[in-house]
């Protein structure tokens, strides 16, 4: 089967900096894939190229066999849902108001109709009864997971988790981590960069260790974990798990 | 622990002291104080019969300087956000057309402006009845400020919000309307209240090409009664209610848009 998501030897610079130097990656459908790396290595700039919020400057990104460009971001980001690490919900509209807005104005649904799949998808992270308030007045926590809910009232086949909880106070991660491990278990394709192994060894199939810009090593959870090939993946490991 | 106990009593958000009041009464004494001095009051008394249409003369340019304030406003609010989104594309010939409209309407002395196309543009053959040119050159003139305002404010919004937009596929005309300018325009508020103001103002400076506004109306009287003094202190003072009104409805808008910025 051809993979849903297809990356191709991208290159991404800023400035002098390399972000990304010739990283290729294929995501099946409803596969799972965790990424991490030390700081810098790239891992958030190469799951927004996915999206386009940046843009590759060399080689190709496929997603459902279309190729991205600027033209066909808009179709492509309809089926490929974000989530950030500090939430970017829109603090001037109430939650309800958050997972409508899209819905509305992007897939044409009547007020009712989108109101009626926000309520679901609030009732499915576990906050309906904050639908009228303003992000502002909710945690953490309760945010990130207002975050999910938008990106899922896109419906979309794709989901893109950019560092989900590392803005999140200690006590607040488990809540957003378990909605993530429950939409994994739906079936959804998704892309996480997280430093939270628990999470990966629980829902990843796939873990990729990128440092430098590169990809250096991909592997199962079982295989990452007890015996990673290259050294600079065991050296982060054991910085991350030894603390 | 009276401190604290004292500290406890003090409401969060004391109300700001009232203002007009001290500043009517300024004015007031002013008025009083000089009015002993020179005694030229008689001709914007209200209790006599020619002071009484005097003044009338003088309060029959409101409706003038409001309505030319306004739709200038009205002219000057759109075009500006058009052009502060100029100077906010990634093109950078829009860029430069931004950066070369700002600058050089920003130098234009008004009076000039207003000069320029009441008494300029008719050797193009362009001709602008008196309301229009008064309008034309408010507008112009205030939109190259206004614009710098919008987008110092399109600016302060963080680049997330913009990026949480294009990840559910919102467009670049509803990512505006409903994500960055809500957000961009109560942070603005303040600056554009100053601008309003600015406008009502510098309304007067049309007054030059025959306008029947204010201070036309009073330049007017001035050659018939010969007081000076009494007759601009009444047009400072109309400005001031004309002024003082237009600030109470920006706080009213503030207060109403602002009180959710408190819970973010």
């Amino acid at each position: 089967m051809q993979p849903v998501i297809q990356v191709r030897g991208i290159d991404k610079r800023f400035g002098d900096f390399r972000a990304l130097s010739g990283v290729s990656l294929n995501v099946a459908a409803g596969e799972k894939i965790v990424v991490c790396g030390p700081s810098g290595s790239g891992k958030s700039t190469l799951i927004r190229c996915i999206n386009r919020l940046e843009v590759h400057d060399a080689g190709e990104i496929l997603v459902g066999g279309v190729a991205l460009d600027d033209r066909s971001a808009d179709k492509v980001r309809r089926d490929v849902g974000m989530v950030f690490q500090q939430f970017n919900l829109f603090p001037h509209l109430t939650v309800l108001r958050n997972l409508t807005l899209g819905p509305m104005r992007v897939r044409g649904l009547a007020g009712e109709e989108a109101e009626a799949k926000a309520m679901e998808y609030l009732e499915r992270v576990r906050i309906p009864e904050q639908a009228e308030k303003l992000p502002g007045q909710l945690s953490g926590g309760q945010q990130q997971r207002v975050a999910i809910a938008r990106a899922l009232c896109m419906e979309p086949e794709i989901m893109l988790f950019d560092e989900p909880t590392s803005a999140l106070d200690p006590e607040m991660i488990a809540e957003v981590l378990d909605v993530m491990a429950e939409l994994a278990g739906s079936g959804m394709t998704m892309i996480v960069v997280t430093h939270e192994m628990g999470f990966a060894k629980r829902v990843a199939d796939r873990m990729v260790f990128m440092d430098k810009g590169e990809i250096v090593e991909t592997a199962p959870p079982e295989q990452f974990f007890s015996a990673p090939e290259t050294e600079r993946c065991q050296t982060f490991l054991n910085q991350i798990l030894g603390h | 622990m009276r401190s604290r106990a004292r500290f406890a009593e003090a409401p969060a958000h004391p109300p700001p002291p009232p203002q007009y009041g001290r500043v009517l009464l300024v004015l007031g004494l002013c008025l009083v104080l000089t009015a002993c001095g020179s005694g030229g009051w008689y001709v914007v008394d209200p209790t006599l019969p020619n002071g009484r249409s005097n003044l009338w003369f003088m309060l029959s340019g409101f409706w003038y300087t409001i309505k030319l304030s306004f739709m200038a406003l009205i002219i000057a609010i759109p075009g500006a956000l058009l052009i502060a989104l100029c100077g906010l594309s990634s093109n950078r010939w829009l860029q430069r057309l931004y950066r070369g409209y700002v600058e050089v309407i920003r130098a234009i002395p008004l009076l000039v402006l207003i000069l320029w196309v009441y008494y300029g543009l008719p050797d193009l053959d362009i001709r602008i009845a008196l309301f229009w040119s008064g309008v034309v050159a408010l507008a112009i003139g205030e939109s190259a400020f206004l614009a710098e305002v919008f987008r110092a404010g399109i600016q302060s919004v963080p680049r997330g919000q913009i990026e949480a937009a294009k990840a559910i596929s919102l467009n670049y005309p509803d990512t505006m309307r409903y994500v960055i300018l809500p957000q961009a325009i109560r942070r603005i508020l303040p600056a554009l209240g100053n601008q309003f103001i600015y406008v009502v103002k510098m309304s007067a400076l049309v007054s030059i090409i025959g306008a029947p506004e204010l201070t036309r109306k009073a330049n007017e009287l001035i050659v018939t009664e010969y007081r000076a003094l009494e007759i601009y202190t009444v047009l400072a003072l109309e400005y001031l209610v004309l002024v003082l009104i237009l600030s109470a409805g920006v706080r009213w808008l503030e207060r109403r848009m602002g009180s959710d910025e408190r819970k973010l």
